[in-house]
């Protein structure tokens, strides 16, 4: 059924129509919509033989979801932000015991400085936990992926965190097809646990093991990670003829069978991007776009074939890896080994900075001349930046660079008495 | 103790014993069909304390249960030495996650027990005194605060010994460890730290609080079985020497067991929904000494260049203990039971009867022990 309805709200109704058993939250800014949505569904009894705990921290939310999968339960939660970082020992424990855990992360800035807003810092410094990593482009899919979510993580038994920009898509009214009970529940079986704590037959879980078998034990993970590169695929498909929609899989090429120039990246900029790509095919350049939406396991193969023929590629990512660059650039030029294209990654979005047209047009002309760094941070202020430089330099107590930089830039509010 | 008023005790040891008790009275330890929850071959070491009361506490819930339950445990010693792959002691179902979150996980537990309507299988969740009072607080109170449906037990041997003895919160003052060392003006840990977690755990008002020691193993299974009779947050916190932390003898756990509660540094009491409702009062008091000295955790209080003025302050401990908790046997001279040391002559002068039942219950224990 069309609704015109907030993205945490498609997603908190579609949780539901998922059944869970046990959902654990916490808030934190942006996902907290999410919870609050699934709360109402409990309480009021509209989603039934379901348990809401509000925890107290999110390592509680992880540890509560980790008890509850264990014992046999469809668990959900949700985080974001400073929450996922604070939860990250049960997010690892998590995987390695094999719990089909699906979480929400509405993907948030890392602090500090303390910053609520939209970027993938988060959820990038949790690309190696074991976890699979889907990220949504559109509340449409943030939604559909999330019932792909349960699917995938109890038919390999790895808990799944589905991705979705903060504020962007959690906050944004947007048209979203919901699917209906009967349509979930012929896609999604009842969660059968390959183990589970059980009085009748006991076990028990998450004994120590050492270096007589742990290695076979971390490879059998990444075994069992790469088995979703077929998986995803196949649960898209299915999803397709019981929803009707082509969503998920583990990359969205557009408009890129001839495409000279290829962007790359994921979660919601897609949308501006296509847009971008559109006027700039119509001006005649060969440019695409390819998203990918199942950033672990990382599709070496599909993203390999898409940019063989490229003649440059630039990662546009929303997140920095402090004294490297590009998280998904250093994944990507993996993937291209062997092959010669220009490569530019492109830092976009930190901290919730607005990716507009008019900034990815100037950008793409940049490349298309040929002038593109390897390393470039868009729209990013060089001389406020070297100013700021200058000042530690000249200063041993220069003072917090955020506020000498605010002040610098004339915000009114920051301007000395 | 209202739900077993009549205790008996070996001679001169003050060891519960079972013999003279009826068949359904006796421990759960004693019984055939225990269930062995933490079973033999484990890798603690002689004299562990907290192997002894997590085998008694469990098969008492395996018993209250009829072995519907489910534990999950916090990392720390009981995890190691019973779960090293492929191995397991355990014959129930059990979880080892993280160090500081087993009380969470407890709750999940019980939440998915709770959604599947599955509410006769119950959860225990537990830890030692690092993984509970330490780094598994935040997750211990949550769970209390909610009164989530799991027993939570506490192992508490005053130190992180998996680690290598290291301070805890709950290292008393005085003690050395691996981060407390006997050197300096002040040797050993400081005073004025650590907390009670017990005390933590009443205010927030949960159906069930008890302490127990492992002397005292009848005591401990009375109190899981009370434990297990309400539903909600209920708290155990469990009192284990630690043979290898402490520099104690391993065949000094029991005896140090019942000596820290004979001084008061240790009340062994029960309280429900925040208020005390039970103490076991201390049935001959000793000086501190008598705990301290036989532990080389304490050597350096002793001998010529002892500290005596840190044993006072540890009796004044003690002393806190016994007046906040009214340890120490406050019937009148004239209620004494013969064989005291302060009156000989019983005179029942109460005529209320319930006041007179109580009185001997006392009685029984108090002769039982001369």
């Amino acid at each position: 059924m069309l609704s015109q309805i907030e993205g945490s709200k498609a997603v908190a109704d579609a949780i539901a129509l998922c059944r869970p058993e046990v959902i654990c939250a916490y808030p934190i800014s942006p996902q907290t919509h999410i919870v609050e949505g699934l709360s109402a569904l409990v309480k009021s009894g509209k989603l039934a033989g379901c348990e809401y705990v509000n925890v107290e921290s999110e390592f509680a939310a992880m540890s509560v979801a980790i008890g509850a999968s264990a014992a046999g339960a469809r668990a959900y939660t949700a985080t974001a932000s400073q929450g996922l970082l604070y939860m990250v020992e049960a997010v690892y424990n998590a995987s390695g015991l094999g719990l089909p855990i699906v979480m929400t992360v509405a993907n948030r800035a890392i602090g500090s400085p303390i910053n609520i807003w939209n970027d993938h810092t988060d959820t990038m410094s949790q690309r190696d936990c074991g976890w699979i990593q889907l990220y949504a482009e559109t509340n449409q899919e943030a939604a559909d992926l999330h019932i792909q979510a349960f699917k995938l993580a109890e038919e390999l038994s790895l808990p799944v965190m589905v991705c979705m920009d903060g504020f962007i898509l959690t906050h944004a009214y947007e048209r979203v097809d919901m699917p209906n009970q009967e349509q979930v529940d012929a896609y999604l079986p009842a969660f059968e646990p390959r183990q589970v704590l059980d009085p009748a037959a006991p076990i028990s879980i998450g004994a120590m093991v050492g270096p007589e078998a742990f290695t076979e034990v971390r490879f059998l993970a990444h075994h069992k990670q790469m088995q979703a590169l077929d998986l995803i695929p196949e649960i898209a498909t299915e999803f397709q003829e019981i929803f009707g929609r082509d969503s998920g899989g583990l990359v969205r090429p557009y408009r890129t069978e001839d495409a000279e120039t290829v962007i790359v990246a994921l979660g919601s900029v897609l949308g501006t991007i296509k847009d971008v790509v559109d006027e700039r095919r119509e001006a005649g350049e060969k440019i695409g776009v390819l998203g990918i939406t199942s950033f672990r396991p990382f599709p070496m193969l599909a993203i390999r074939g898409v940019l063989r023929h490229a003649q440059r590629v630039i990662i546009l990512e929303k997140a920095l890896a402090i004294g490297l660059g590009g998280i998904v650039s250093d994944n990507v030029r993996n993937a291209l080994s062997g092959i010669t294209l220009k490569g530019n990654t492109v830092i976009a979005g930190l901290g919730g900075r607005a990716i507009t047209k008019v900034s990815l047009h100037k950008l793409f002309d940049e490349a298309r001349a040929d002038r593109l760094e390897r390393l470039v941070f868009l729209d990013m202020d060089y001389d406020l930046v070297q100013r700021e430089i200058e000042r530690t330099k000249q200063q041993r107590r220069s003072g917090s660079a955020a506020e000498n930089i605010l002040r610098d830039v004339g915000v009114v509010a920051a301007r000395p008495a | 103790m209202p739900y077993q008023p009549i205790k008996f005790y070996q001679t001169g040891s003050f060891v519960v014993g079972n013999r003279l008790l009826d068949q359904n009275e006796r421990s759960v330890q004693s019984d055939t069909e225990r269930l062995n929850s933490l079973t033999s071959g484990h890798r603690a070491c002689q004299g562990c304390g907290e192997a002894l009361g997590a085998r008694y506490a469990l098969d008492a819930v395996a018993k209250a249960t009829g072995g519907r339950m489910i534990a999950a445990n916090a990392t720390g010693c009981l995890e190691v030495f019973s779960t090293p792959f492929p191995e397991t002691s355990w014959r129930i179902p059990w979880i080892h996650s993280l160090f500081g979150n087993a009380p969470a996980v407890a709750t999940g537990i019980a939440a998915a027990m709770h959604a599947k309507g599955r509410d006769d299988i119950r959860v225990v969740g537990q830890g030692g005194d690092g993984g509970t009072i330490d780094i598994g607080f935040g997750c211990l109170s949550g769970m209390f605060e909610r009164n989530d449906d799991v027993l939570y037990i506490c192992y508490d041997n005053e130190a992180y010994m998996n680690t290598g003895v290291q301070r805890s919160g709950a290292t008393p003052p005085a003690a050395r460890t691996a981060t407390t060392q006997a050197v300096g003006p002040n040797p050993g840990n400081v005073f004025g730290q650590g907390k009670d977690m017990p005390r933590i755990a009443m205010a927030h008002e949960i159906p069930y609080v008890a302490t127990a020691t492992v002397a005292e193993l009848r005591d401990l299974e009375a109190k899981v079985e009370r434990a297990m009779s309400f539903r909600g947050a209920r708290y155990i916190h469990v009192f284990v020497p630690c043979p290898l932390g402490w520099g104690s003898s391993s065949n000094d756990t029991i005896k140090l067991a019942r000596l820290v509660k004979e001084t008061g540094l240790f009340p062994v009491f029960e309280a429900e929904h925040g208020e005390v409702t039970a103490v076991s009062k201390i049935r001959r008091r000793i000086p501190v000494e008598e705990y301290l000295r036989p532990q080389r955790r304490y050597a350096h209080l002793f001998g010529e260049h002892g500290h005596p003025e840190t044993i006072e302050r540890i009796q004044a401990l003690a002393d806190r203990n016994i007046a906040r908790y009214a340890l120490l046997d406050d019937l009148p001279d004239s209620l004494k039971p013969p064989g005291s040391a302060v009156g000989r002559q019983v005179r029942w002068q109460s005529e209320d009867l319930s006041e007179q039942t109580s009185a001997m219950a006392i009685l029984t224990e108090t002769t039982g022990a001369h």
